[in-house]
């Protein structure tokens, strides 16, 4: 019964991180362009 | 077992112990990648320089684009709904990578009608039912939070811009063999194939990702219910039944308004806070504008429409128009007195845009059930075709008009403002008018039992409940 709790999580973890890491990326290449309107 | 019988919706039933948290992240492949559309213009100036063409004659591919994503969702919605999430995910990952792939050609070839045909009409197909494919299928493993549920989902749409827009920069500067200062226009193609590649295994991570709920599974504890101000349903209406209803053309009404009003600023970001403040803000501050305003979008998708769980979806679409009209007649009178104020109330403005979208789809389970809520939701999406036509065709006539009267700075755009004041009201009083469905546009349990997925307990309306946590848990 762990072992497939712990499997359900790691399969949560991963999927979250796929779509995660790319769209984190995405934000914060445009929190950097955005900061241009204080800076720049 | 057949590749497409492993698309069937009988194939793609939860199995024990799947977490229905899985759904949103294969909900999100699906969208940030679809999202790539808002990115094209990065393209914009290689591909005039490519074809030896007008900046008009690029822009449509992008309309095509956006047509036909307001068609295939709104012909596409039933399919979906009898086919399920996974083979209409798949079929829209196909058409957008063909897309992708056919444009790329036509780009490596010369030819612009292939881009128009590739990436216009077949991968605009894709973003129709990549749209929509997801959405029902959270609904039903979230009818205790849908609106945060779609907002995760249509965050994605936004956010694949995002990413899209900084790849693409990416792949331009490493396939260019052109000096720095030239237009890359032979890194286009390479471009598309190379994301094309890409999004193909991004969008397979959601296919084989989804899952739809079994027959009769609903979350532990959740009864569903109809709301005290009666507007929430626990009966269902058929996508073809709900077009007759007010409350389906009240709704189109809404998100119409909305979006348009959005466009009103999103189109003229860029000049408008240079035109306001000419001696404050430079073109490198503008664009940072432009980026934050896409911020405030995305953000508003899924802050408003989870705030929409808890205060319910009338009282949000009040805020949407009501506060909407509001901060729009101020920055019509009163933008050009503060930087600050001109940027918070835009970007006020961009969340109740981003939210308008990821709230309607969790409106409409409210009204019309969950039985067919991805194809009422296609159809809905019309609006937002219509909009796109009438935001820009509204802004820039009123714009060019003033501006041909001799009118310049933040006057030039005072008129079309208040024109989307007067927008947002007509939206606010649509939204006042919606009223429960009446019993006479629910379906029969006969209609009902014929589709897959539905159970028994839907057809009566019964708040009955629920099996055990096999078949997908909380």
């Amino acid at each position: 019964m762990s072992e497939q709790y712990s499997g359900v999580k790691a399969r949560l973890v991963g999927a979250w991180l796929f779509v995660g890491i790319p769209l984190a990326y995405g934000i914060v290449q445009t929190v950097r362009r955005a900061a241009a309107l204080f800076t720049g | 077992m057949s590749l497409v019988s492993f698309l069937d919706r009988e194939h793609s039933v939860a199995p024990a112990g799947y977490s229905r948290w899985l759904v949103p992240p294969a909900a999100l492949a699906i969208h940030l990648s679809i999202g790539q559309v808002y990115a094209l213009s990065v393209f914009k100036t290689p591909l005039v320089e490519r074809f030896e063409t007008s900046e008009t004659a690029i822009a449509i591919v992008f309309s095509i684009a956006i047509v036909m994503l307001g068609l295939s969702a709104a012909f596409g919605g039933t399919w979906m709904e009898r086919n399920g999430p996974r083979k209409a995910m798949a079929l829209s990952a196909v058409c957008f990578v063909t897309g992708l792939l056919v444009g790329g050609l036509g780009i490596a070839t010369g030819q612009l009608w292939l881009l128009y045909l590739g990436y216009g009409v077949i991968g605009g197909i894709g973003l129709g039912l990549g749209y929509i494919s997801p959405v029902s299928t959270l609904i039903k493993w979230f009818p205790d939070r849908p609106g945060l549920a779609t907002g995760l989902a249509i965050m994605g749409f936004g956010g694949g811009a995002f990413i899209a827009s900084n790849l693409s920069n990416e792949l331009l500067g490493a396939y260019t063999s052109l000096p720095a200062d030239a237009v890359p226009t032979d890194a286009v193609a390479p471009a598309f194939f190379t994301l094309a590649l890409i999004y193909a295994l991004f969008m397979t991570f959601g296919v084989l990702t989804v899952r739809v709920p079994r027959d009769g599974w609903k979350p532990e504890g959740y009864e569903p219910k109809a709301d005290s101000g009666g507007l929430r349903t626990t009966a269902h209406v058929a996508a073809s039944e709900s077009i007759k209803t007010p409350q389906f053309w009240l709704l189109w009404t809404i998100l119409f308004c909305n979006v348009t009003a959005g466009i009103g600023i999103i189109e003229q970001a860029s000049p408008m806070i240079r035109d306001f403040f000419p001696d404050d803000v430079s073109p490198a501050a503008a664009a940072g504008f432009v980026g934050l305003l896409s911020l405030a979008n995305m953000a508003g998708r899924i802050v408003w429409s989870s705030t929409s769980d808890a205060i319910g979806r009338k009282p949000t679409y009040m805020l949407y128009t009501g506060v909407g009209a509001v901060a729009f007649f101020f920055l019509a009178t009163a933008g050009d007195t503060s930087v600050l104020l001109f940027v918070v109330l835009a970007a006020v403005i961009l969340s109740f845009y981003g939210g308008g979208f990821a709230t309607i789809p969790a409106y409409l389970k409210d009204l019309f059930g969950t039985f067919q809520v991805g194809a009422i939701h296609g159809r809905l999406l019309t609006a937002w075709s219509a909009a796109g036509v009438a935001g820009p065709l509204i802004v820039n006539g009123i714009i060019e008009r003033q501006r041909d009267a001799g009118v310049e700075g933040a006057a030039t755009y005072r008129p079309a403002l208040l024109v989307m004041v007067g927008l947002l009201s007509i939206g606010f009083v649509a939204n006042l008018l919606v009223r429960r469905v009446a019993d006479r546009h629910h379906a029969s349990a006969d209609v009902l039992g014929t589709y897959p997925g539905v159970t028994s307990q839907q057809t009566t309306g019964s708040a009955k409940t629920a099996p055990s946590a096999s078949g997908g848990t909380r």
